[in-house]
């Protein structure tokens, strides 16, 4: 089974794939995966995914093989179709991140073997999103109902607009909240309502007093002409731990990282601050992705 | 303006004014294509004001092939000629599918290195690139 866009999966798919993660992180579930090979084929850098999911491999008794495409005959001029071709003759199960969007799809589509998407430029990094729904219902004990604001630039973030549909799947109440040019696409917002009879409340003020969970991504200054509003607009949506005060008690705070100083520092060891130990979340889940990809 | 009659070939009417150097191309008709092919360009029409019409020997066209028409031309008839009358005659019909055809609006698609596109029609007459996603509107595929 390829894993290469949530929008592929159902509901059913989900809640298994996060159950399971539950399982492994507590320690409950042996992997059925020992003796396995992953390939991993980053064509671009992202260390704390390729990490991750090689430990996920080295958890689940697997071993990985490691693409490296600086060294390798990519140099050379060879294309993407005949480079997974060829990997896929080593390894049980492909993971793979790409620049160019819909490059996972088309792996899946030439290969036998299940292929992982790792993130296909600005299109879909679907074990993030898995990671972000298991973080917020190990957090909150559910989804459904809670209010959850994605905040920060909600045009460019892939994580957000994924996120955004996984929530609706899922019966989430979702506020947008983001400076104004930042916005989530409005047809795609639409699409999202329309499909799942989702309410999004849209913001363009820095505000999350009703949010259960605020998952914050961040607002890169070059997407600014003017250096000086990028400034502004970045110091006004920074996440203050004075800011807190006016929000619910119980707030679960979320960032994929890396983060910059989107939210400030002293805020980091705050009950509220869940960001690392989502991020730690990435393995039992990509064990959970592991075993549905190779099982299914 | 009088144009000779086809004994074997497809007659494109009631395309949109302008279209039919974009009907060509999605019929594949280039310059090396062996037969006839007369394109009448804004030919007044009661229904249209002005139309195109595209008239093609040696060539029938399927009526999958010719429904990609409806993406820059909805309306299109067709008609098939064979023994130099009409055997068959149909509007086109958005497509469910477009594949191997068209190309992604997305300039970082992976399709625009050289894979072949493959696009699905939404419920909303839209359609999805199966690869990087992206929604367009069935104009911007051709
Ligand atoms: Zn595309």
């Amino acid at each position: 089974m390829d894993v290469i866009s949530i929008r592929d999966m159902e509901k059913k798919d989900i809640e298994e794939i996060l159950d399971s993660a539950e399982a492994y992180a507590a320690g409950k579930k042996k992997s059925p995966l020992s003796g396995k090979v992953l390939a991993t084929l980053f064509f671009e850098a992202s260390t704390r995914t390729k990490l991750s999911f090689q430990s996920a491999a080295l958890r689940s008794g697997m071993e990985y093989i490691d693409f490296l495409p600086e060294t390798s005959s990519l140099k050379k001029g060879e294309s993407f179709e005949d480079t997974v071709k060829t990997v896929e003759g080593y390894a049980d199960a492909l993971v793979i991140r790409h620049p160019k969007e819909g490059s996972a799809r088309l792996a899946a589509d030439i290969l036998g073997k299940p292929v992982i998407n790792g993130g296909d430029g600005g299109n879909q990094h679907p074990t993030q999103t898995l990671i972000d729904l298991y973080s917020i219902r190990k957090s909150k004990g559910r989804i459904k109902g809670l209010n959850v604001t994605l905040f920060g630039d909600l045009k460019h973030a892939r994580t957000m607009r994924s996120l955004a549909y996984a929530l609706g799947m899922f019966e989430a109440k979702v506020t947008l909240v983001s400076p104004v040019g930042l916005e989530m696409d409005p047809l795609y917002v639409k699409e999202l309502e329309d499909r799942f009879s989702l309410q999004v409340h849209v913001k363009t003020e820095p505000e999350f007093s009703e949010a259960d969970v605020l998952y914050v991504c961040r607002i890169q200054q070059e997407r600014f002409a003017d250096p000086m509003e990028a400034k502004r607009v970045t110091e006004r949506f920074r996440i203050k731990k004075d800011d807190l005060k006016g929000a619910k008690d119980d707030l679960v705070i979320l960032h994929p990282l890396p983060k910059i100083n989107e939210i400030e520092g002293a805020i980091d060891g705050m009950k509220q601050a869940r960001y690392f130990e989502q991020a730690h979340n990435g393995v039992p889940v990509r064990q959970a992705v592991l075993e549905y990809a190779l099982h299914k | 303006m009088q144009v000779d009659k086809i004994e074997m070939g497809t007659v494109i009417d009631h395309i949109r004014a302008g279209k039919a150097a974009k009907v060509m191309k999605i019929l594949e008709i280039g310059e090396n294509y062996p037969h006839r092919v007369a394109i009448l360009i804004n030919v007044p029409s009661k229904m249209m004001k002005t139309k195109d019409i595209v008239k093609i020997e040696g060539k029938v066209v399927s009526e999958e092939h010719a429904n990609i028409i409806a993406l820059v031309s909805p309306g299109a008839s067709i008609n098939i000629i064979r023994n130099s009358a009409i055997e068959k005659k149909f509007t086109v019909a958005l497509p469910k599918e477009v594949s191997g055809l068209g190309r992604c609006a997305n300039p970082n698609c992976i399709t625009a290195e050289g894979a072949k596109t493959k696009f699905r029609m939404e419920g909303d007459g839209r359609y999805r690139c199966h690869f990087c996603e992206r929604r367009s509107g069935a104009e911007e595929l051709v």
